[in-house]
């Protein structure tokens, strides 16, 4: 399949040159001087940290951004993609990591709205749809809203969307981070038959092992330049992570898995119903999380973690007290403050606009939860001194990188807040220690960092839960491990006797995988 | 497009002092051009309205009694709008505090003693504080929007107060105009300086300054207050009670305008009539807004409204403008400080002149 | 109660719940972009005094009627520039259009306060006027209220089976996604804004022209924010405006029916009774948080800022 490129169509220009494309924003430049080549039919991966200039240079193709210098040639033709329909008219798709799709309207709605007036009529749309989406084994059923579905679905809209105009390039960015390893395989299966017929894809990832399995090329950038050009079959992850990260940073850890003391988090039979239309119910979940251990929740986004961690957290209280126990007793009825008087912190997946307000300073930000330290005197003033000194202390322990503690959190850089709001909740010696997603979006020196505080933490021996979606990321730093879906808790298994398969199937709501793997043998 | 926005990376603090100020000479330069075009010397029209008025002694004092009601409503308003809640509802609240005031003081009318006047404030207090107190109920018990809310409970007391002085509190003695009897002269306010009609009003709202600064800088209620008009997500997290936060926002909003009343009706007015107030609770909006919520921004801001109250009244008795003028020139002022406000968080760069520079480094 | 009474009731509610109807479903069609103008109150004054006095001077009450729409989508661009243009709070940029258009409105139509005008005639219509009780209340009424039944047709029809409601709809819910998509996000916003602007216009004309007939200051008492408690009050869809803005309509008409029954209440009480309907409608409808939230433009007043 790698061979059957540019040999067959030697007078065939490449699908898409840019050269020397170069994009400023006001105290960044996002692109630096970025070649970029895709020929027909080729499946070509651009890989790259957070901030390295991935988004930029395919929001430049996708008409969403204008370069400020650099030349964009489409089959040989020199172009300026205006907007994002004209790269639609040029047979440009584009497959976005949040995915643009409304809600409240169908599938067919939603795809009509993208297409514009060559829509024509729903119906014979909707049948289109069905067609296509059966064809590339993404079956779909165009009349379901969009909030019924889940994540999945949601991008096999977006990838449908795209496949039921002309295409010739795909793009999709970071596809596989919202989805089951199952999924994953599923989608790699349809993304090689649409390269077999014609169609480049530009595959845009941080997750090496894809990019050596899926991807013919690929283009590397770091600090929005090009850092390296290779043919991933022939590379080995480690070597194209050097390419991603630079010399300096330290990559991969490996982290001895402990066992945990006594039980200091335990729910029993937590169910609760969401008060939200779009919400997900818990169901009968149960729980311990031992003193001095490590305890990672998988899953594929909306299958009821944010549920589960309002209910953990206190921002939901539930009704049957005992539901959640700490060592002093049932807390399932306790708020927040409550909680964390009894040794809880907490570390949510929103930073800005939850766990840092975005609008204040880190001064302030320190006192968000910082208040229970001895920051207000009896008579509820602020000891403003003491909480300039608390937050200064997290800055430097935490090596936040910030001009001073004045500065608003709103302009630190996603990987200096987590670090900030992280060393914060630590910072206050918790007992119990919940953190959900505590890297996304954080480059690889920074989630190293706060790996090794979660890890220190647990050796000093606090209970610590953290809910991911990065699969990745639990095997590396969870002592035990399970998986979250539809609400429900799948089995609770020390890392170390569980599999990648084993969580896939556990996120998918196969929870007895033993007996499952005897079914189907 | 002839300017475009660029987002600054952190808002200007220098925009955000600037903005009302740049407003305000917006808002002079457009009244100068509409005097000119109905005809009239903008130098003189303005001189007219914004210092004639207070020219002297007197009219120095008037200023402080009609800034006084601004000033209570208005630093009630930062607060409540600091925790993002949008209390529209300051007029009703001072409408009600007057109207129990005056229910008190008609039945005091004989009474001696140091203790009416206390009496009669509370009263005014307590009538706003229930009265914006139960707009917080609706919004936190039965989630109704409380711009909506507060506005009808504006129409609301403006008609139960319409009601009262045609009925209840009709002066029996009073030809059947709709006002209350003249309250007696221990229900008054002290006057300040002799021969005006400046009173101990303008020492509350003072008072209610300094209160509410220290409140909102220093104290951790007043830090609560902030996160949850900024972030409720945040706010949430830390486990800070939003509904109490609600509740004490409005008690505090609601009690300041319902003191406000009561300072009219027992002040300049000394009697209940329809008319308290010339909308003193929605200048206070435009108010709290100029001032930025902070307490001397509002102070001063407090002042500029009360002397475009009098202006309004000078235009119509020297330059024989109808009285809506004052009207005309808050709402002005309110839309130039939104759109000036926008520099705060924006650049404007004027992508015309840019391209002209790079079509001409292209050429070369 | 006899039928004559009761026909004149229904009569009369129809006749105060156009306005209301009119504004409310420009409202909708506004806010379903996800802008939340609150400058009803401000266009309305807007409408009935520019309409007013285009009227007295021409004696057209129809260039009357043209001149209030032009007056409120004018309003209403002027909230578009500041809120969607320049991304100020739309909270209060509408608080400000409300208090710019109540003092301009006073200042413009100060000269003109109780002089007579020939307001809008009735047209009824040969025999369905005749039926019993429903024949005076549907078919003997002004044009504009006949209008009004077709705008409430139209905007059904528009969010039910238009590609351009879709596309309002869209922009409302996520902006970004519409943005993604080449939807042209702010093209349709200032567009929904000028339809509201334009048909609180209308309404305020109608109640200068038709429904009084005269001018005075702060005529439209309230009925602004009635119309935008009314648009919450039917979470967005056109058939429960319609039930709401006549429900109002005869919850304001009380006092005729008490005189018609022969009770003697104060007039000042009774005024009271829609603004407390509001108050019990938003508390009804808003307790269910959950149920609106499926209905509510989930962008609704947040501003958009293209900036990628």
């Amino acid at each position: 399949m790698t061979t059957s490129l540019a040999g067959d169509m030697p007078n065939q220009p490449p699908r898409l040159v840019m050269k020397s494309i170069t994009k400023q924003y006001p105290g960044c430049l996002a692109n630096d001087a970025v070649d970029l080549e895709i020929a027909g039919g080729e499946i070509h991966a651009l890989l790259g940290e957070n901030g390295a200039g991935k988004s930029t240079l395919m929001k430049i193709i996708y008409g969403v951004v204008k370069p400020d210098s650099g030349e964009v040639y489409w089959e040989g033709e020199r172009v300026q993609i205006k907007d994002p329909a004209h790269a639609r008219r040029l047979g440009v798709g584009m497959v976005f990591q949040h995915f643009s799709l409304f809600e409240t309207l169908t599938i067919t709605e939603n795809i009509a709205l993208a297409l514009g007036d060559e829509a024509g009529d729903l119906k014979a749309l909707a049948d289109k749809i069905r067609t296509v989406s059966e064809r590339y084994g993404m079956a779909l059923n165009p009349d379901r809203h969009v909030h019924s579905l889940s994540v999945g679905e949601r991008q096999r809209v977006e990838i449908v969307r795209c496949l039921v105009q002309d295409i010739k390039l795909l793009i999709l960015d970071e596809p596989t981070s919202v989805l089951t390893p199952q999924e994953v395989d599923t989608l790699f299966i349809t993304l090689r038959r649409l390269a077999e017929e014609g169609c480049s894809i530009l595959f845009i990832s941080h997750k090496l092992n894809e990019v050596k399995a899926l991807c013919h090329h690929a283009t590397i950038l770091r600090g929005g330049r090009l850092s390296g050009d290779c043919i991933p079959a022939q590379e080995s992850p480690a070597s194209m992570a050097r390419m991603m990260v630079g010399d300096e940073t330290p990559i991969t850890m490996d982290y001895e898995k402990v066992l945990g003391s006594d039980v200091f988090l335990q729910v029993r039979g937590l169910t609760r119903i969401s008060e939200d239309p779009f919400g997900v119910d818990l169901k009968g979940i149960d729980l311990d999380v031992h003193a001095g251990e490590i305890v990672g929740i998988a899953g594929v986004a909306g299958n009821g973690q944010e549920e589960l961690l309002a209910a953990l957290s206190g921002e939901d209280t539930v009704e049957n007290h005992d539901a959640i126990h700490f060592p002093c007793g049932p807390v399932g009825h306790l708020c927040p403050e409550k909680r964390r008087r009894k040794g809880l912190a907490f570390v949510p997946e929103e930073r800005l606009g939850r766990g840092a307000v975005p609008d204040m300073s880190l001064k302030e930000n320190a006192l968000l939860t910082g208040f229970l330290t001895g920051l207000v005197s009896k008579r509820g003033m602020i000891d403003h001194q003491g909480t300039e000194s608390f937050a200064q202390k997290i800055i430097n322990q935490f090596k936040v990188k910030t001009p001073g503690s004045e500065t608003h959190a709103k302009s630190l850089s996603g990987g200096n807040l987590q670090k900030f709001i992280i060393g914060r909740e630590i910072m206050q010696k918790p007992q119990l220690l919940i953190a959900a997603h505590p890297t996304w979006g954080v480059d690889i020196g920074a989630a190293t960092a706060i790996h090794q505080a979660l890890i220190e933490l647990r050796n000093q021996g606090a209970a610590i839960l953290v809910v991911s979606e990065d699969i990745d990321e639990l095997f590396l730093i969870s002592d035990r491990l399970c998986a979250i879906c539809d609400g429900e808790l799948s089995p609770l298994k020390p890392t170390p006797e569980t599999s990648l398969e084993e969580v896939g199937q556990w996120m998918t709501g196969v929870f007895d995988t033993a007996t499952h793997a005897n079914s189907t043998s | 497009m002839l300017v475009k926005l660029e987002p600054r990376g952190q808002h200007s603090r220098k925009m955000a002092y600037l903005s009302p100020v740049l407003a305000g000479v917006l808002t002079l330069i457009t009244s100068g051009i509409f005097f000119f075009l109905q005809g009239l010397d903008p130098i003189h029209a303005l001189k007219t309205m914004l210092y004639t008025p207070i020219s002297d002694t007197y009219g120095l004092a008037e200023w402080c009694v009609k800034a006084a009601p601004i000033l209570l409503c208005a630093i009630g308003l930062a607060v409540v709008f600091k925790a993002q809640v949008w209390n529209i509802g300051a007029e009703g609240q001072l409408l009600i505090g007057g109207l129990l005031a005056s229910s008190v003081a008609v039945n005091v009318i004989e009474a001696e003693g140091i203790w009416v006047l206390p009496a009669i404030l509370l009263a005014g207090v307590i009538g706003g504080a229930l009265w914006a107190l139960l707009a917080a109920w609706l919004k936190t018990h039965f989630n109704a929007n409380e711009i909506l809310t507060t506005i009808m409970l504006n129409y609301i007391a403006l008609n139960l107060l319409v009601f009262s002085v045609h009925g209840p509190l009709k002066d029996p003695n009073g030809f059947n105009f709709p006002e209350s009897a003249m309250f007696g002269d221990a229900s008054l306010m002290p006057v300040l300086i002799e021969d005006t009609r400046v009173h101990a009003g303008i020492l509350f709202a003072l008072f209610a300054v300094a209160a509410i600064w220290v409140l909102l800088s220093r104290s951790f209620m007043g830090f609560q207050i902030k996160v949850l008009g900024l972030d409720h997500s945040a706010a949430r997290l830390a486990g800070f009670k939003s509904k109490r936060l609600v509740w004490v926002t409005m008690l505090i909003s609601g009690g300041l305008a319902g003191l406000a009343g009561a300072g009219e009706v027992t002040g300049p007015l000394g009697q209940l009539v329809p008319q308290i107030s010339p909308g003193y609770g929605y200048a206070a909006i435009i108010v709290a807004f100029l001032g930025r919520l902070h307490p001397v921004g509002i102070l001063l801001a407090s002042l500029l409204m009360a002397l475009i109250y009098m202006g309004g009244e000078m235009a119509q008795i020297e330059l024989n403008m109808p009285v809506a003028i004052t009207g005309l020139f808050q709402g002005l002022l309110l839309f130039y400080l939104l759109a000036c406000d926008v520099l705060i968080n924006f650049r404007v760069t004027l992508p015309w002149l840019s391209s002209q520079k790079t079509t001409a480094e292209q050429v070369n | 109660m006899d039928i004559d009474l009761i026909t004149n009731v229904l009569y009369a509610m129809i006749r105060t719940g156009t306005p209301l109807l009119i504004v409310a479903l420009g409202e909708m069609v506004c806010e379903k972009s996800g802008v939340l103008n609150l400058g009803q109150e401000g266009m309305m004054l807007m409408g009935a005094v520019i309409g007013f006095i285009a009227t007295l001077l021409s004696g057209n009450v129809w260039l009357g009627f043209i001149c209030a729409m032009l007056a409120g989508v004018l309003m209403s661009q002027l909230f578009a520039v500041i809120a969607l243009g320049l991304s100020a709070n739309q909270v209060a940029t509408g608080l400000a259009l409300t208090i710019f258009g109540t003092g301009l409105s006073a200042f413009i139509g100060s000269d003109y306060v109780g002089k007579p005008i020939d307001g809008l005639g009735v047209i009824a219509i040969p025999v369905l006027s005749d039926i019993p009780i429903i024949g005076k209340m549907l078919f003997a009424q002004d044009l504009i209220v006949y209008f009004s039944f077709g705008l409430f047709a139209a905007v059904y029809w528009f969010f039910r089976s238009s590609r351009t409601g879709l596309v309002v709809k869209a922009v409302g819910e996520n902006p970004h996604a519409a943005n993604a998509i080449g939807l042209p996000v702010m093209r349709t916003r200032y567009l929904a804004v000028a339809f509201g602007g334009a048909m609180a216009g209308l309404a305020g004309g109608y109640l200068s022209l038709a429904y009084t007939p005269l001018w005075a200051e702060n005529m439209t008492a309230g009925r602004g924010w009635i119309a935008l408690a009314l648009v919450v009050f039917a979470t967005w869809r056109a058939e429960r405006v319609l039930l709401g803005a006549y429900l109002f309509g005869l919850a304001s008409i009380l006092h005729l029916v008490a005189q018609g029954l022969g009770f003697a209440v104060s007039p000042n009480l009774l005024a009271m009774l829609p603004y407390i309907a509001t108050i019990l409608v938003l508390v009804m409808l808003s307790r269910n948080s959950g149920r609106s939230k499926l209905y509510t433009p989930a962008s609704l007043g947040k501003p958009f800022h293209a900036s990628s």
